[in-house]
């Protein structure tokens, strides 16, 4: 391998360099106009306009409840078993019987569900290994925290009704 | 020196300086605000009207920044870099002639602060000067990336220099002066009858040169070479924090506006007031019966609002140039340079002589 050098014959307009800048000025200048007086953009406003994402976007997770607002996760591990970034702790618990108007339906739960976002790759595996369709990927972008604890969220924060997908 | 002349002094150096400093935070504004419009972006509009307090903001950010000076670097150099930069062009910017005179009682106060015999000279001198921040700056930062960026800073300073006087001096060919305040006045007549007797009129090919010799002399994009951000970070200023940087980058825009001021004095008319604007004035005087001395000092006023439009044209150039073109690799640089602008103004020296000549 190497360089390869490929020669290109310049015309003299090409040459002289200053047509070709008065060219690219003009297009400029066409484009400030539209950006001034027409207040043409590509970009949006962020935080009071939001773009619009696909359906199908994943984002920070949710634990679905029931009518009852008793979460729908019965402490399965399928989605720490499939979790490919280790990011979902999940402790199991013994379901307290009288509390549980399903009866044996719903015989475990979780004792704690903690998701560390910061390790999360968001590949939405732990969504499709789910038996109950209790963790979902919701559209929420906005994930910002201050330290890497508060990336580690907890049941109480993930439990959420169904609205749609989310 | 009595108190008066001393008053006046004081008076137009304040001026000047207020004038030249106080456009920066819009020039840096519109740069922002102009660059997110050519490229279809908002710009910063969060802080006042229209963003307009934005550069203001910029400043409380670099006042209450730590002043921080690198280990490694030569502290006294360090330090003297960005204080030449802001002085060199600031200094330069006194012998513009901003107006032809004012008549305050019975004294006649020329709109110009040093009236130099050799304003040209005292020109190239500072202009050359522009080039000792770059140097010291990027030795004493004592860092591989502004050395480099000190490197390509000079030489394409000092190689931009040759075709700026050679464009220069062209036009001294034309107005056989050395001094800035005739030099305007030469551009008073007028080519049959109605084309003002402009530099540019003259010396097109000279103009054209001198014009893109200034977009080198203030290492302007294209040839913003000395900072390159995608190659070398920011080049000599890579090491400068909060004031110091602010310096700089004021000394930038000082520098600009000196450039634009030397390129309309010299080729544009100077204070000479825009074709139409001559008849406003004399409506204005004629309307409202004003006197000799008024109606000279109105005069005066227009003739720095024609100054001030036309260094705000070319200021407008400079940022709409940035924003269209990409970089110059330094190879190309140096070609243009040498190989094209240098024998060119020195062919055209040749040819002004040749017409200056006929002329007379």
């Amino acid at each position: 391998m190497g360089t390869i050098n490929v020669s290109r014959e310049y015309s003299a307009k090409e040459k002289f360099f200053l047509a070709a800048v008065v060219q690219g000025m003009i297009i400029t200048l066409k484009r400030f106009i539209q950006g001034f007086v027409f207040h043409k953009k590509y970009t949006i406003m962020y935080p009071e306009e939001k773009r619009n994402y696909s359906q199908r976007f994943r984002g920070m997770h949710f634990i679905s409840v029931d009518e009852n607002k008793t979460e729908n996760c019965t402490a399965c591990f399928l989605c720490e078993t499939v979790c490919p970034a280790d990011c979902i702790h999940i402790v199991a618990d013994e379901r307290d019987a009288g509390a549980n108007p399903y009866g044996v339906r719903k015989e475990k739960r979780p004792l704690s569900f903690d998701i560390d976002a910061l390790r999360c790759c968001f590949c939405g595996f732990c969504e499709e290994a789910c038996p109950k369709d209790a963790i979902k990927l919701s559209r929420n972008y906005e994930l910002s925290v201050l330290t890497r604890q508060d990336a580690i969220y907890d049941l109480n924060h993930l439990k959420r009704e169904v609205k749609g997908r989310g | 020196m009595d108190i008066f002349t001393l008053v006046q002094l004081l008076a137009k150096i304040v001026f000047v300086f207020a004038v030249s400093l106080g456009v920066i935070p819009f020039l840096v504004w519109f740069e922002r605000r102009g660059s997110a419009w050519i490229q279809g972006r908002v710009g910063p509009n969060r802080v006042g009207p229209f963003g307009l307090i934005q550069p203001f903001a910029d400043v409380a950010k670099f006042f209450f920044k730590e002043f921080w000076t690198p280990e490694h670097a030569n502290k006294w150099y360090y330090h003297l870099g960005p204080i030449f930069a802001l002085a060199a062009p600031l200094a330069a910017l006194t012998i513009i002639p901003f107006g032809s005179f004012l008549v305050i009682g019975d004294q006649i106060v020329n709109l110009q602060i040093a009236h130099i015999d050799s304003g040209v000279l005292f020109i190239l001198a500072f202009a050359g000067l522009e080039v000792y921040p770059i140097i010291i700056a990027g030795w004493a930062s004592n860092n591989k990336y502004s050395i480099l960026g000190a490197l390509r800073g000079s030489s394409q300073i000092i190689s931009y220099e040759i075709s700026m006087g050679l464009a220069l001096l062209s036009m001294l060919l034309v107005y056989g002066t050395f001094d800035l305040h005739l030099m305007v006045d030469w551009q008073k007549q007028k080519f049959f009858g109605f084309l003002p007797a402009w530099g540019v009129f003259i010396n097109p090919i000279g103009a054209l040169i001198f014009w893109i010799s200034t977009f080198a002399e203030t290492n302007r994009l294209p040839f913003d070479l000395p900072e390159g951000d995608a190659e070398i970070v920011a080049g000599y200023h890579l090491e400068y924090g909060a004031m110091k940087f602010a310096l700089f980058f004021m000394a930038e825009y000082v520098a600009m506006i000196m450039a634009s001021a030397l390129l309309a004095t010299l080729f544009f008319g100077g204070y000479h007031l825009l074709p139409g604007t001559g008849r406003i004035l004399n409506t204005i005087v004629s309307m409202n019966g004003l006197s000799e001395v008024a109606a000279q000092n109105l005069k005066a006023l227009f003739q720095f609002v024609s100054l001030f439009l036309k260094v705000s044209f070319f200021m407008v150039v400079m940022i709409w140039v940035r924003w269209t073109f990409p970089r110059f690799r330094f190879d190309q640089v140096m070609h243009l340079g040498w190989k094209i602008l240098f024998p060119l103004a020195l062919a055209n020296v040749v040819w002004m002589s040749v017409v200056v000549y006929l002329m007379n």
